[in-house]
């Protein structure tokens, strides 16, 4: 059996594991120093998280839909949760709080970059394995451990913290504020600092992987957009991840040993002076956003690189304006740090500090801006092949435009006070970094499964997942934002204490049911996924007829000479050529 | 698959912009002297917003649709034109930095004048204490003055606490306190400016009137001011717009703007 077959099929793993030997196994696959295994930790790690989280938010909309329905049967389940069947607010928020903090963290930070970032960007620069392997396998332990941590948080007595994934203090600070406010507040806040620390040491092995074990030939303007997404994303977790960690300590201190970094003097909780004082609410917020903003497009980044890559692929063009595409990327990481305060318009900020943030926020909608018309210039005179992947590409493209120009009206201080804490707020997240981030990680997934398992996923069951979940997500999402202009604000359990809601409830139930239906299309991929392991059509080293080194058929870390590279990345139609793509390996 | 999907991405162009441009989907009614200009430039936003939105929509159904691929047809070897991202980049950078400035107005007008002008010398004056899970009004009094408060002497559940028992913790050592009106509805009289000084008790929450325009964090530890207008007697709801706890949910409180006869005769039976 060759390496080759040996690390790419994970039933052959299993079959392995139980005829040999059981430790040998442990070292291969469970604490593996392998890039690929640890990738696809990562991705199954971010695949249950995303169950999970989708199956809270589900839990959420029935009782935004049907406020006053008794779910018994969920009791029995959820005994803490529910009162006399009633969902009991406090259980609403920490699920709006868990849905939150699993879908950003577990999700949106670890499929796109830490999962296909560490399966493919040593095999796309023609390295034989990441710089420090070790640390690698420490940051996927860690990443895991973090996902534990955060989800033991259910189930204590308090159950999980209700503050919101942005985590606010003095709610966040004070154990007596609110249910969960306090050994979950504690487990959030031990998680989150563990997950800034793996994602910080990642960030580290991708930026020294990038930097020095590109292969012969491989010139930084021959990388691929995707490993600029990798590097780019990997060079902002470095700054912005040290930042989220030292404000998690520091509320750790505030709550458990006396400190006061974030608690006001003269705080009256429940009743309760709270002694101490002399911190500020306003500096949590401050650190939070300083991590928060770039956050978002750590999260997008990666999956602006696939998307080119992907639509490059299928369009069998080369990426129109390559070189506008990196500095778009690399201005949008840079910029992202510049703007954290257009989260904080309202808070209380003096709002002179506002206007430079609004005017800075709408600035980075120019690159973002650029990049959509370079994905549209890339379709332009293309001979697209619509397989499941490109679907996935163009609803991206759709997705990040609706998603985006709603920043528009949030960038500007005077209409984010109509808008700030609205649904219109959690419609414009939701779109462009929530579901158009996961369009990306679809397209990758249905892009790469092929090198990964040696399988195709199944046409049929692509497609129909594609067509349910982009008029899902559209049925979902867009009625959010005729919420918040409606005034509706964002983390209300129900509708029932305000007269100007009142009227909305319909559009709360239509949305349920869109995102019933829409969650549910989801486990046409599960099954995808799982029946194409085994039956899925073989693929052959190069299915889709690409150019970069993932498809020239060679494992990267055997022994063996390294590839070199003659071309760029997007050499597809060259006039003359014998085929419609040349691969970076051909002379 | 390319007709469907064109079909598909240009009918969610069409629905959604057809959503926002019905009419029943409009911000709730605007009763404040600033929310015409905040509603004149969500509208000219949402133009721009729309026009966007559309544009690029139709441009990536055409795509979808006419390029797909062809047997044996090559692709446009094309990788860029410069030219056309110039333009595109730069009519997009001016839109953007137009619309980011031309926001700037309302805001400078509501925000920028921290110091009251002119027109608010006589505001009437009210202090906002927000709590889990309510909203509490205090007025200054015939004597103009807010008492002094410590937070020591809150005391909403047992009243034989505390030197002197009041909702808001006001020390009853300070003359100017003894006059101070404490309510539960924000009651204002019409066409008169209203400021407003923002406190909190516990935690973060957020003073949020949908018919006024008017949104903004109330912070334990910060005093925080912002003004407005009321145009048009009636009553409106106060929500709180800041993640706050278990019942954020439920924390309202009216506005009532009354007539300026009805606000004296209101303020004369609740004054002491």
């Amino acid at each position: 059996m060759t390496i080759k077959a040996q690390t790419t099929k994970p039933f052959t793993f299993i079959a392995n594991c139980i005829a040999n030997r059981i430790a040998n196994c442990i070292g291969r696959y469970v604490f593996s120093r392998d890039h690929r295994i640890i990738g696809l930790q990562y991705f199954f790690l971010a695949l249950t998280a995303a169950l999970v989280g989708s199956a809270m938010s589900l839990l959420m909309r029935l009782r935004l839909a049907w406020p006053r329905s008794r779910w018994p049967w969920l009791e029995t389940i959820f005994p803490g949760g529910f009162q006399d069947g009633l969902m009991k607010p406090e259980f609403y928020l920490a699920m709006v709080t868990m849905h939150g903090t699993i879908m950003i963290f577990m999700v949106l930070s670890v499929a796109p970059q830490s999962a296909f970032g560490n399966y493919f960007l040593p095999i796309q620069l023609g390295a034989r394995e990441m710089v420090f392997p070790r640390l690698n396998m420490i940051s996927f332990w860690l990443t895991l451990a973090s996902f534990v941590v955060l989800m033991s948080a259910l189930f204590t007595a308090g159950g999980a913290p209700i503050g919101g994934w942005t985590f606010y203090p003095p709610l966040s600070a004070v154990a007596s504020a609110g249910p969960g406010q306090d050994s979950g507040a504690d487990l959030w806040l031990i998680s989150v600092g563990i997950f800034c620390l793996a994602s910080f040491l990642g960030s580290i092995n991708f930026i020294v992987t990038t930097l020095t074990r590109r292969t012969k030939g491989m010139s930084l303007a021959r990388m691929p957009l995707t490993c600029w997404g990798w590097f780019t994303t990997a060079c902002v977790s470095l700054l912005a991840f040290p930042v989220l960690f030292i404000a998690c300590l520091l509320l750790f201190l505030d709550r458990n040993y006396g400190m006061s970094f974030f608690k006001p003097a003269g705080l009256v909780v429940s009743e309760r002076f709270i002694e101490g004082g002399g911190g500020s609410p306003l500096l949590w917020q401050h650190l939070f956003w300083f991590f928060g903003h770039p956050e978002v497009y750590l999260v997008i980044i990666p999956v602006m690189g696939v998307i080119s890559h992907v639509m490059a692929t299928f369009a069998r063009k080369p990426v129109f304006g390559y070189r506008t595409m990196v500095v778009a990327i690399v201005a949008i990481g840079a910029l992202g740090f510049l703007i954290w305060g257009h989260h904080m318009f309202v808070s209380g900020m003096n709002p002179r500090i506002g206007v430079a943030f609004s005017v800075l926020t709408l600035v980075i909608g120019v690159p973002s801006a650029v990049k959509t018309f370079n994905w549209l210039g890339t379709l332009w005179g293309a001979r697209i092949r619509y397989a499941t992947p490109m679907l996935f590409a163009i609803g991206f493209v759709s997705l990040f435009v609706s998603g985006g120009v709603t920043g528009l009206a949030l960038g500007q201080t005077a209409l984010d006070m109509v808008f700030h804490d609205t649904y219109f707020v959690t419609g414009h997240f939701h779109l462009i970094m929530g579901v158009a981030a996961v369009f990306g990680i679809f397209a990758a997934t249905y892009y790469w499964f092929p090198k990964i398992f040696g399988r195709k996923m199944n046409e049929a069951m692509g497609k129909t997942h594609f067509w349910l979940t982009f008029v899902g997500v559209y049925a979902i999402f867009v009625p959010f934002h005729l919420l918040g202009v409606a005034g509706h604000p964002r983390r209300y359990a129900d509708t029932l204490w305000f007269e100007f809601l009142k009227p909305l409830e319909p559009l709360h139930v239509l949305i349920t049911i869109a995102a019933f239906v829409t969650v549910a299309a989801q486990l046409i991929f599960v099954a995808n996924f799982l029946w194409s392991l085994w039956k899925g059509a073989r693929a052959g080293d190069n299915p889709w007829e690409a150019t970069t080194l993932e498809w020239t058929g060679e494992a990267s870390n055997v022994a063996g000479l390294p590839p070199v590279v003659y071309r760029g990345p997007y050499e597809y139609s060259t006039p003359g050529a014998a085929k419609d793509y040349s691969m970076q390996t051909e002379m | 698959m390319s007709r469907p999907l064109a079909i598909i991405i240009w009918s969610i162009a069409i629905i959604t912009a057809g959503l926002f441009a019905w009419p029943k989907w409009r911000l709730p009614e605007s009763v404040s002297a600033h929310s015409a200009a905040i509603d004149h430039q969500f509208k000219i936003t949402l133009i721009v917003i729309g026009v966007g939105f559309t544009l690029t929509h139709a441009a990536l159904g055409y795509a979808v649709w006419r390029y797909r691929a062809k047997n044996g047809e090559r692709a446009s070897n094309s990788s860029g034109n410069a030219r056309v991202e110039i333009i595109l980049a730069a009519i997009t950078g001016l839109t953007f930095i137009a619309l980011a400035i031309t926001g700037q107005r309302v805001w400078a007008r509501l925000q920028l004048n921290q110091a009251p002008p002119i027109s608010l010398v006589d505001a009437v004056r009210v202090e906002v204490v927000a709590q889990q899970f309510a909203w509490n009004f205090r007025y200054p009094g015939a004597d103009g003055k807010f008492g002094r408060t410590d937070p020591r002497l809150y005391n909403d559940a047992d009243n034989s606490i505390g030197a002197r028992p009041g909702p808001l913790g006001i020390d009853s050592t300070d003359p100017a306190g003894k006059d101070d009106v404490v309510t539960t509805t924000l009651v204002a009289p019409v066409n008169r400016p209203i400021s407003l000084t923002l406190r909190s008790k516990d935690v973060i929450h957020d003073f949020y009137v949908p018919a006024l325009r008017l949104k903004q964090d109330a912070v334990p530890g910060m005093k925080i001011n912002i003004h407005f207008t009321a145009t048009r007697e009636g009553r409106y709801e106060i929500a709180c717009a800041e993640l706050c706890g278990k019942f954020h949910h439920q924390m309202r409180a009216y506005l009532d703007v009354k007539s300026p006869r009805d606000y004296e005769e209101w303020l004369k039976k609740n004054g002491k």
